[in-house]
């Protein structure tokens, strides 16, 4: 293992554990503790936990902080309220996504950014770049530490923990309150699909925090969930992945994301393009899809309609709760609807698939 | 972790059982655990020839995909067929679940692999 790979505050937990580590936008990071398979289902059905401090976190702050964070972003950050949260994106001029995130609004003047691990430096350099007014930008990602608890037990593992009642936290807000007497943000977000929380906490009290949380998620089974389950259940909500499903040469529109772009907003990066795109119609468009016959999709493979190829695969796996094959392809626009029978080169052989309704799972984490 | 003594073992975490001229294939114990849930095992047909170091076919665990290497050269003679429904027999019992059985063209590259106790040593 390279010595410059980074570790987080949770490192000795999953040692103790005997994870597999993988290394993950230049983080030792878990990505399984026994089974994917189990860590999933444990997730859907009871509880589980999990290691995100790769997340990166900017502090963004002043007077100007909410009209620039409107114009940096795509979703519409005027919308906010105190201590609510948001997801959003942001884009090149040219419509690309530089990256999707979370904005959390504590005030009119101080929000915090939630960003991809491994696009931290290049988000900040963009960032910097675009900066105007009375605005001062942070990245705090190394000074906080994230662990969450996903699935229809956190309710019950949270109450055990805290002195407030964690039902009266609506989803995506969150409130500065103490966990296990450690003070933090508790938020109700997640990226299971699953009721949950992301406790964002200094790195001194982290092993605390995880023992705390394992120790009142017993009595309910409670698992340390590892990036691999964390995939598996994002993928079953069709949640894009950045660097899977979108990059800089994806476009919110054609990667479902339409919703959090405010394209009636006065101005945003990426606006105009966006709006030539929207006119247009795009020429591709995301889709769910779920192999008919034996295989597994991977990113990358072509998608064929006809013999033709007519898309790409951007994620795939064995989804555990389903027990079937599915997937995530962009796909030319006039092909992309249910129903549609598709054609996935793996390897030497074209496997059928069918385009179906997504998400592929339904669940309420709201 | 599991090492029994009567099988070979190659490099790349192949276990061979010989029979007289037939090798019996799977995985090792190491080699499932390394790969987690085994969801989907594409296998070769039988008749199909396989050449030592070469892919034979491809094992899908939920997040990644192994080719799995031919560790002797013959004809495949049978197919482990049980394993299109039930992948998860190479994680449960890796050395029970054979993959396929070969009919060796040359027994000398037998010496070529390892037994239990350097095979131990090459994966701790």
């Amino acid at each position: 293992m390279s010595e410059t790979l980074k570790k987080t505050p949770f490192y000795s937990k999953h040692e103790m554990l005997h994870a597999k580590m993988v290394e993950f936008a230049g983080f030792l990071m878990p990505v399984m503790y026994s089974s994917i398979r189990e860590e999933h289902l444990a997730v859907r059905s009871n509880a589980g936990l999990f290691d995100i401090s790769h997340m990166g976190e900017f502090y963004v702050e002043g007077s100007d902080a909410e009209s620039f964070l409107n114009y940096l972003t795509t979703n519409d950050v005027t919308t906010l309220k105190e201590n609510q949260a948001q997801y959003s994106a942001m884009c090149y001029p040219y419509g690309g996504i530089v990256d999707d995130l979370v904005i959390y609004r504590f005030q009119k003047d101080k929000y915090m950014m939630v960003v991809n691990a491994g696009n931290i430096q290049k988000d900040f350099e963009w960032i910097k770049k675009n900066l105007y007014g009375k605005v001062s930008v942070k990245n705090v990602s190394d000074k906080i530490a994230l662990l969450a608890l996903q699935g229809p037990k956190s309710f019950s593992i949270l109450k055990k923990l805290v002195t407030f009642n964690p039902e009266s936290l609506n989803f995506y807000h969150f409130c500065e309150e103490r966990v296990a007497e450690i003070p933090m943000i508790i938020s109700r977000t997640g990226y299971t699909g699953e009721l949950g929380f992301e406790f964002y906490h200094h790195p001194d009290q982290s092993e605390r925090l995880w023992d705390a949380l394992m120790e009142a998620g017993k009595e309910y089974d409670i698992k340390p969930a590892g990036l691999g389950a964390r995939d598996t259940l994002r993928l079953e909500m069709t949640y894009c992945l950045y660097g899977n499903d979108i990059n800089e040469n994806t476009n919110p529109l054609e990667a479902g994301l339409g919703w959090i772009t405010k394209l009636e907003k006065p101005s945003f990066i990426g606006k105009e393009s966006l709006m030539k795109i929207k006119e247009a119609k795009p020429a591709r468009k995301i889709v769910g899809f779920i192999l008919r016959e034996r295989g597994i999709p991977r990113h990358g493979y072509p998608v064929y309609y006809e013999g033709k190829e007519v898309g790409i695969v951007t994620s795939g796996t064995h989804s555990p709760s389903l027990n079937e094959p599915i997937g995530l392809a962009y796909i030319r626009r006039d092909l992309a609807k249910v129903g549609t029978i598709i054609e996935i080169g793996i390897r030497n052989k074209n496997v059928k698939g069918e385009i179906v309704k997504t998400p592929f799972v339904t669940s309420k984490p709201y | 972790m599991d090492f029994p003594k009567n099988l070979k073992y190659s490099d790349d975490h192949e276990w061979v059982r010989v029979e007289g001229d037939e090798a019996v294939v799977g995985i090792t114990d190491f080699a499932q655990s390394e790969l987690g849930d085994v969801v989907y095992v594409d296998l070769p047909s039988i008749g199909d020839w396989v050449k030592k170091g070469e892919a034979f076919g491809t094992i899908e665990a939920v997040k990644t995909v192994s080719d799995m290497l031919a560790p002797v050269s013959g004809e495949v003679i049978a197919v482990n067929e049980t394993l299109n429904d039930s992948p998860e027999n190479l994680n449960k019992d890796p050395y029970e679940s054979w993959i396929i059985k070969i009919k060796m063209s040359d027994l000398t590259e037998l010496n070529d692999l390892m037994d239990a106790d350097a095979y131990e040593k090459f994966v701790g």
